[in-house]
């Protein structure tokens, strides 16, 4: 190899860097869009609860615990999807899950938990209002919420098995330190 | 049954594949007959039993086998038998498989026509090839398997997505990859090159042809995917710096600079490792584009079903690929002798500077498109590059290229003289400065930009018809000689006068587009008229038709002009119920100069639709250009110098001596 033989090295050493930028962002899911939200104070809200339930769900039992917050409704398949997931959660008692029913028909709210089981610690009937203020465009999300009343995670679409392993509950066990 | 005999064909090409990619190696490194004679009959039975894996997919498609998982997940019983077969590759594991399939072809299509190839090198291409094949046929069956079954079957498939429907469509993806896979074949050369340590004229002749026939099939491609793109979407766009559209784009800049490259190898045995280099980079953007494309890295109109298992195995494959090239290139390229001197201005000069400012555009895109991502990696931000940032970058990188396109081909070998060949250009500055004035004179001051779009496209083609008309001393002489002369010239000749020629004619067409399209969105009744361009567009009536698989509100449109009617337009706006997706089909008229669009929306609950107009002026020229390009490509394909017996490598033993000297 003559002097100028470290130029020959330079497209191997530009590809390494790049395969490893490309290594790293195979863990990236691209479709995830921050929310505004994080780190910020959860907003203050009061949501009736659904018939049958002695008490609502608001602000005021976000604080003082890391809570999950999840909007659901009986209209929404992957809801259904969801489900068990949270079921299992909910059976670890790990953590407890606050319901947000959204946009949703009382009597099919219902009949949905009767049917699917309850996971949540409250549920509280949202008409829409109290979802604008979380920032929710469709359903289901789910938040983690720490001790302080401030959101640190957001989660778009179905909780998977998978979700809940590798990311909510090591998340929760770091806000719970 | 017939599935297995595909799943259990594959396997037996994986094992093939594995034997070929290591007897032919070994034999041409220990000059041994029999080793090397293992590659010409492995390439063929490779092909032959991946043929079967892939028409044993396509029957399983024909005659709707819902009990593999794939078929069910991705065809129906309700839909046309065309898109039944088309369904084959519409998919994540189907489009592998059409991968692989073309990569044994071109595998099998060198062992057949290299008779005139040296066996050794042939052994190590053949080999290099295998290797390749190796690691999609393991990719297939480890991660991408189309041969799972789904017990129990289900009564009827989910389905494809609608707007995958179409016959552009149908064959876009098969032209693509015959351009990413075909540019494989000259990554084997270079690769057969770096460890033979040796690149000479006859190494490029013989590269040539199937870099242009993969180079044709990707223009095709990459053309037939933005006419898709133009005529099904309804947005009367076509271009959308899409990641994986620029997937396509970098591997035909990076692909359009090599072809260059390799002409000043074989006439001048120069830039002998740059050209090896591009030949690297050409299809490692190719396998870019498959895991781009594949692994879900980056969010896309194009992603399929992304699985992180197959993201880091295709990045595997990648590194092994494109890192084991860069490092023997680090390792060998250093020994390939220099060759010819030339002059800064001159043919191989002009061509340097072509390279540059590809390359220099290609990596702009790369930027483009991966910014985002390694963004994302490294200071977890989101953000998303669109066009202003390829208009801002790209469209100057372009503005050189072309001037200086219209000037090299001017220009002799080793020296040229600048003011010289400009002086033959007298027409095209004539040419230029009137393009530019007819443009403001009747279209105004504002369009400035587009003025100097359209006086681009004139120069570079008046350039390109001057230069032919030279070489046919046009204007010099009766015309039997000229038509002899005619017939005489090189087709490579014909084809870079098609191809620069074409380039002059997209260039206009993406000038026209871009400036002058206008646009219209109206709520519109059965028997109002709407005025766009001066054309009126009389919707007289919208009624509810049936296709095959799909229910339509189908609208009559009569499209006039000074009140003359000129055509009947009928877009639909088509509801699919198997897949519950919905799909528009758009109207054009065209003239070949411009395209009058028309798409129909969703009712706007008044009893009136949402319609919307436009009128594409150039539009059609992007893609007779880029026909142009692609014939240009197919015409110095056929040049006889690619057909008759190459000079069987005359220059090899000076070329060895320098070689060692130079050591």
């Amino acid at each position: 190899m003559n002097k100028r033989g470290w130029i020959f090295l330079i497209p191997a050493a530009v590809f390494a860097l790049l395969a490893v930028g490309f290594y790293a962002g195979l863990g990236i899911d691209p479709n995830v869009l921050p929310s505004p939200l994080i780190d910020q104070p959860a907003p203050r809200f009061a949501l009736p609860p659904l018939q049958g339930d002695a008490q609502g769900f608001s602000s005021a039992d976000l604080t003082g615990h890391v809570s999950l917050v999840n909007t659901f409704a009986s209209w929404c398949a992957p809801c259904r999807a969801e489900h068990p997931v949270l079921n299992a959660l909910a059976q670890t008692k790990r953590v407890p899950i606050y319901g947000i029913d959204y946009k949703d028909k009382e009597d099919l709210a219902l009949a949905w938990i009767a049917e699917l089981g309850n996971p949540y610690t409250r549920i509280g009937a949202d008409d829409g209002r109290v979802g604008i203020d979380w920032g929710v465009y469709g359903v289901p999300e789910t938040f983690i919420v720490d001790r302080d009343g401030r959101i640190r995670y957001k989660h778009v679409g179905p909780l998977t098995q998978a979700d809940i392993e590798r990311t909510i509950l090591p998340l929760v066990a770091r806000l719970e330190r | 049954m017939v599935n297995e005999i595909g799943h259990f064909a594959l396997v037996l090409a994986l094992c093939i594949a594995a034997l070929q990619a290591v007897l032919p190696l070994v034999g041409a490194a220990r000059n041994d007959a029999a080793l090397m004679g293992w590659a010409r009959p492995a390439a063929l039975a490779q092909f032959l039993f991946v043929a079967i894996a892939f028409f044993a997919l396509m029957h399983a498609y024909a005659v709707s086998d819902f009990s593999l998982a794939n078929v069910a997940a991705n065809s129906n019983s309700m839909k046309p038998l065309l898109y039944k077969l088309t369904g084959v590759w519409s998919n994540h594991e189907g489009s592998m498989l059409l991968w692989v399939f073309i990569l044994a072809l071109f595998g099998a299509a060198v062992a057949l026509f290299s008779h005139n190839l040296p066996p050794q090198l042939r052994a190590r291409v053949l080999a290099v090839q295998a290797m390749i094949g190796v690691g999609f046929l393991l990719f297939i069956l480890l991660t991408s398997n189309p041969f799972l079954r789904l017990v129990p079957a289900p009564a009827d498939g989910a389905g494809l997505n609608p707007i995958l429907q179409d016959r552009g469509l149908a064959f876009h993806p098969p032209c693509l990859y015959l351009g990413y896979v075909g540019f494989s074949i000259s990554f084997c050369f270079a690769i057969a090159a770096l460890i033979e340590g040796r690149v000479d004229p006859a190494w490029a002749r013989w590269v040539r042809p199937w870099t242009l026939a993969a180079w044709c099939a990707l223009t095709t491609g990459i053309a037939m995917g933005s006419w898709w793109a133009y005529y099904t979407l309804g947005w009367g766009g076509w271009w959308f710096w899409d990641p994986v559209e620029n997937a396509s784009f970098m591997p035909w800049l990076v692909g359009t600079a090599l072809l260059h490259s390799a002409v000043v190898v074989e006439k001048r045995e120069a830039r002998k490792t740059w050209t090896i280099l591009l030949a690297i980079i050409t299809f490692s953007l190719s396998l870019l584009g498959t895991f781009l494309v594949r692994s879900g890295v980056l969010t896309s109109v194009h992603a399929f079903a992304s699985d992180p298992l197959r993201g880091v195995f295709i990045l595997l494959l990648l590194s092994c690929y494109t890192g084991g090239a860069l490092i023997l290139f680090a390792w060998r390229a250093p020994q390939l002798a220099g060759g010819g001197l030339f002059a800064p201005i001159s043919r191989e000069g002009a061509l340097v500077l072509n390279n540059l400012l590809l390359a220099t555009a290609a990596a702009t895109v790369l930027l483009g498109t991966l910014y985002p991502l390694l963004l994302d990696v490294v200071a977890h931000q989101k953000v998303s590059v669109g066009p202003p940032f390829y208009s801002m970058t790209f469209v100057p990188i372009m503005i050189p290229l072309l001037v200086a396109m219209a000037v090299g081909p001017m220009l002799p070998w080793k020296r040229g003289d600048l003011p010289a060949a400009l002086g033959r250009l007298k027409f095209a500055f004539l040419a230029t400065a009137a393009a530019a004035l007819v443009t403001l004179a009747a279209t105004g001051a504002r369009s400035l930009g587009a003025a100097c779009g359209l006086a681009l496209a004139a120069w570079l083609l008046a350039a390109t018809l001057t230069e032919l008309a030279e070489r046919l001393r046009l204007f010099a002489g009766p015309l039997p000689a000229v038509w002899r002369r005619a017939l005489n010239l090189p087709r490579a000749s014909w084809g870079m006068f098609f191809a620069h020629a074409g380039m002059a004619v997209v260039i206009a067409g993406i000038t026209g587009s871009t400036a002058w399209t206008e646009e219209k969105i109206v709520s519109g009744r059965p028997g109002q008229a709407f005025e766009i361009a001066g054309y009126t567009i009389a919707l007289d009536r919208v009624s509810e038709v049936a296709g095959p698989d799909y229910t339509a509100s189908r609208a009559d449109m009569r499209l006039l002009r000074d009140g003359r009617g000129i055509a009947e337009m009928h877009p639909e706006k088509r509801f699919y119920p198997v897949e519950n997706g919905a799909a528009t089909g758009v109207a054009i008229h065209t003239n070949l100069l411009s395209d009058v669009y028309a798409v129909i929306g969703d009712p706007d609950g008044t009893g009136g639709y949402v319609l919307r107009l436009y009128y594409n002026p150039l539009v059609p020229w992007i893609w007779l250009g880029a026909a142009a390009m692609a014939l240009g490509g197919l015409i110095s394909l056929t040049d006889r110098r690619h057909r008759i017996g190459a000079p069987a490598r005359r220059a090899r033993a000076s070329a060895t001596a320098r070689v060692q000297a130079a050591e």
